[in-house]
């Protein structure tokens, strides 16, 4: 077990040098953040020396190398469009993306789990053909559209919600939470809504398909042949074994919705990471964007060491498998 | 000592995030306690003024961050010497009259008893360190202080700034070069602006001690900045309001959903597809201001064969294909279907609000086809020839629709033209290198002045800002004389000759092709009234909320 998981941090700090030299290499696309740090009239001369100072001239594999110095020292250098360090920039950032995409990570599962087994058990019903049918809009529909639809709906049209922003937060030590004002809990309802649009769709679509496999199972047909009731047969034999892989499927997805939350927080102007990161990319902010797909490296890694952990708990088979190959 | 201070930070920032993962840990915790205990809620009071646009500002240090907006911010708190009123004409602000002494000095007396927001007074210290500190290496406003050699304490109250030569646009340089308290900068360590290459956060950064009409209360970057009104300021705001808050909001959609919700009083960049639906609706208004800002095509006449375009000698450099598309161009049709009415078109470079513009320089020739084709043909080009058109995408309005209607319309001219979109952090590398043929670019006039774009954009390239923003290689020797003129010459009618004269000689050679002016829509809520000044600052203390 502890060789596993061993084996497995070794292998995250190799994804992440991969994901941070991947970056690296994508910079040079991005553009030059000088252009923008230094006034229009600035000559050439100024240019070129501030470039050297940040060590720009340098080819990215060099730049490369002195972030990943820097990094293992802890020291993610400073954000060249607000000139704060990056490391402090990003713990400021962080709440508000967590809190944001745990709230869609439990809607999904609060809505998404019922309304699969509900679909799954009435198969015929009409409600469930319209709940399909509609997931398939959750599915399709891009999140900043759905984002921009609340807003028109909810904010604009009725006035009952806020269109942007984070409300009134509360400072708790270093971190900031929206919870505990009416007016962050507020601003919280559109945003979360519109991130938890997919993964209550895909929770949805999965307990359903997984609910009708087990169904046909041998061991429902017994349940059945000893006489237990409908309710003692879906709920504690059936849902048991469906939720095996709704639990994998749930911790990708967080670190989904921690990542992809860029969006829905460009949409609602949410104080997040990800808006974070669009602004970077589109300064060129070179120090906040490579630490920031760091930072979504480890939480995609870390969220992925912990179900490999689960599934080995969970799993017998994974133990016993220790010795051979597949 | 440099090293000591870098350990510690980093000791500083380990122990911040150890931290903060308790953090985290405590509050999941207490996540289903916290939902249950809702407190009531707090409303805004009734007299904020909230404004938004699409990004925040960089920095509060008046010294480190040159741009327009920036500077506008900047002005809420900090106040400079001499500021420009509602007309845009030059007034006192912490200086209250000024006589030149000799031809390179200018005595400057200053406002008494004005007080920084610390309560500390105000005097000539304040200023001369002020601009000293502007004058720093580490200085965002290097263009605004050209010239200046430093400032000189006469007694507490008078101050004499020196220049280098005779300095026509001193007072108009001054108005962005605002005062900060000694004692306050001592005290902060921040006696130097805010050096980015040396990655350090000063204090000045998110901390602000001015004398202006707001007090800043209190700022998270890209999330809120709050003004309150300063009591003690030695004017009057117009308003009635007791604060200023700016959130500056990135989605298009978003922004302008918000002030039609009413969150916000004041949107300062619309989309303009989203005009026509605003001016319908009841609560909200579009104020139309000029801003000092041409937007204009140039292209490589220097070079004997194109970078980006059709092999063999390079076609810029005959008049006649730069004659055939000024005539090829029609500024009026961007002007209705691109622009929606919003710009001035123009043969201009300068705009009518910079100082030494006179109408005769917009004598524009109509779009004859016929003869712009015959002109081609004149100079060997009759199947025309091919060229890359570096376009910015995030910079001007509409920027990339005016660039797509110009290579439609060169089309027409047998001008084949390859649209290369980029943003800002792309295009402005690409040309400040001179590393283009075709390009579109926009000039905006801070110092009010001619003598600012005919010496970056039309005088030959030497160095400094001499031709800084010349990347076509134009060149005339009569140009570069009249603007070494324009120089030193105080006498603003004789300016306005030398301007004349110097754009004159332009429009002969096509040098540049001049397109619009920009016109730049505000939307507010009804109630609101502000001024709408050229340079597309938004100054809170005009605001008036009825």
């Amino acid at each position: 077990m502890l060789a596993f998981i061993i084996r497995r941090l070794l292998q995250s700090i190799l994804v992440m040098l991969a994901v941070s030299f991947i970056a690296f290499s994508l910079f040079n696309f991005t553009g030059d953040p000088v252009a923008l740090m230094l006034p229009p009239e600035a000559t050439q001369l100024d240019r070129e020396e501030v470039r050297k100072t940040l060590g720009l001239d340098q080819p990215f594999y060099v730049q490369f190398a002195v972030f990943v110095q820097n990094a293992l020292q802890g020291n993610f250098g400073i954000s060249l469009r607000l000139g704060r360090p990056v490391s402090q920039l990003l713990i400021e950032r962080l709440p508000a993306t967590l809190e944001l995409a745990t709230t869609a990570a439990a809607l999904g599962l609060l809505i998404g789990i019922p309304l699969g087994i509900y679909t799954a058990l009435k198969r015929e019903s009409w409600t469930s053909n319209l709940l399909l049918t509609g997931s398939l809009i959750g599915v399709s529909l891009p999140n900043f559209l759905i984002g921009i639809f609340l807003i028109l709906i909810f904010a604009v049209w009725l006035g009952w919600l806020p269109s942007f922003g984070r409300g009134e937060v509360t400072q708790l030590g270093l971190w900031s939470t929206g919870f505990l004002t009416e007016s962050g809990l507020k601003a919280l309802v559109l945003p979360a809504i519109t991130l938890g649009f997919y993964p209550v769709t895909l929770f949805m679509r999965l307990v359903r398909a997984q609910m009708l496999e087990v169904l046909r199972a041998d061991y429902i047909k017994f349940a059945r042949a000893r006489g237990l009731t409908n309710n003692a047969v879906y709920f504690g034999h059936a849902l048991k074994n469906t939720l095996v892989p709704v639990i994998t499927i749930a911790g990708l997805q967080l670190g989904g919705l921690i990542a992809f939350a860029i969006i829905t927080e460009t949409v609602f102007q949410w104080p997040g990471m990800g808006l974070l990161f669009i602004q970077a990319v589109q300064f060129a902010d070179i120090p906040v964007m490579a630490a920031y797909l760091c930072l979504i490296g480890f939480i995609f890694v870390s969220i992925n060491l912990m179900v490999d952990v689960l599934y080995y708990i969970v799993d017998p088979r994974l133990r016993t498998d220790r010795a051979g190959g597949h | 000592m440099k090293i000591a201070y870098i350990t510690y930070r980093r000791a500083v920032d380990s122990m911040r995030v150890r931290s903060t993962l308790a953090v985290i840990a405590a509050s999941f915790a207490c996540v289903a306690c916290a939902a249950s205990s809702v407190f009531a809620s707090t409303e805004l009071p009734a007299k904020s003024f909230r404004w938004s646009s699409r990004s925040d500002v960089f920095s509060m240090d008046p010294h480190s961050t040159n741009n327009g907006f920036n500077n506008t911010i900047s002005s809420y708190v900090y106040e400079p010497l001499v500021i420009r009123g509602k007309t845009m004409a030059i007034e006192g602000a912490l200086a209250v009259s000024w006589l030149p002494v000799d031809a390179t000095t200018m005595r400057f007396k200053l406002r008494d008893k004005v007080k920084f927001h610390d309560g500390a007074a105000f005097s000539a210290d304040d200023v001369v360190f002020s601009i000293t500190r502007a004058l720093e290496k580490t200085s965002d406003f290097s263009e605004y202080m050209q010239g200046i050699r430093g400032a000189k304490k006469i007694d507490a109250l008078t101050v004499d700034i020196v220049s280098d030569v005779q300095n026509p646009t001193l007072l108009d340089q001054l108005t962005e070069i605002r005062i900060m308290n000694k004692a306050w900068a001592q005290n902060h360590k921040v006696l130097r602006p805010q050096d980015y290459k040396n990655g350090e956060e000063t204090y000045t950064a998110r901390n602000a001690n001015g004398t202006g009409p707001f007090i800043l209360k209190s700022r998270e970057p890209d999330v809120k900045t709050v003004m309150i009104v300063n009591p003690n300021w030695w004017s009057k705001i117009d308003g009635a309001i007791t604060e200023v808050i700016y959130r500056p909001i990135k989605s298009d959609a978003t922004r302008v959903a918000a002030l039609i919700t009413g969150e916000l009083d004041l949107v300062l960049d619309p989309p303009v597809q989203d005009l026509a639906k605003l001016k319908e609706n009841r609560d909200i208004k579009i104020l139309e201001g000029n801003e000092n800002r041409t937007i204009f095509l140039n292209f490589d006449q220097s070079r004997e064969e194109l970078l980006y375009g059709s092999k063999g000698k390079n076609p810029f450099k005959d008049i006649r294909v730069r004659q055939a598309m000024l005539l090829a161009i029609d500024v009026n049709a961007i002007h209705k279907t691109v622009m929606r009415g919003l710009s001035l078109p123009t043969m201009s470079m300068i705009a009518p609000q910079v100082r030494g513009y006179t109408k005769d320089v917009e004598k524009r020739p109509a779009v004859d086809l016929v003869r712009a084709k015959k002109l081609m043909a004149e100079a060997g080009l009759a199947n025309g020839f091919e060229v890359t058109f570096d376009c910015p995408n995030d910079r001007y309005i509409n920027d990339i629709q005016i660039c797509s209607a110009i290579a439609a319309m060169l089309a027409k001219i047998d001008i084949r033209v390859r649209l290369n979109a980029m943003p800002a952090t792309l295009f402005l590398p690409k040309i400040q290198k001179s590393d283009t043929s075709l390009y579109l670019l926009g000039w905006g006039v801070p110092t009010f002045d001619s003598l600012n774009p005919l010496q970056a954009l039309l005088r030959t390239k030497t160095k400094g800002t001499d031709g800084n923003f010349n990347f076509s290689g134009y060149s005339n020797a009569k140009v570069d004389a009249l603007v070494e003129k324009l120089k030193t010459e105080t006498d603003f009618k004789k300016r306005a000759d030398l301007t004349r004269e110097a754009l004159l000689i332009d429009q002969a050679d096509v040098g540049h092709i001049p397109l619009h002016h920009q016109v730049i829509p505000w939307a507010m809520r009804k109630n609101v009234t502000v001024v709408h000044r050229s340079d597309n600052g938004m100054w809170a203390r005009w605001a008036v909320i009825n």
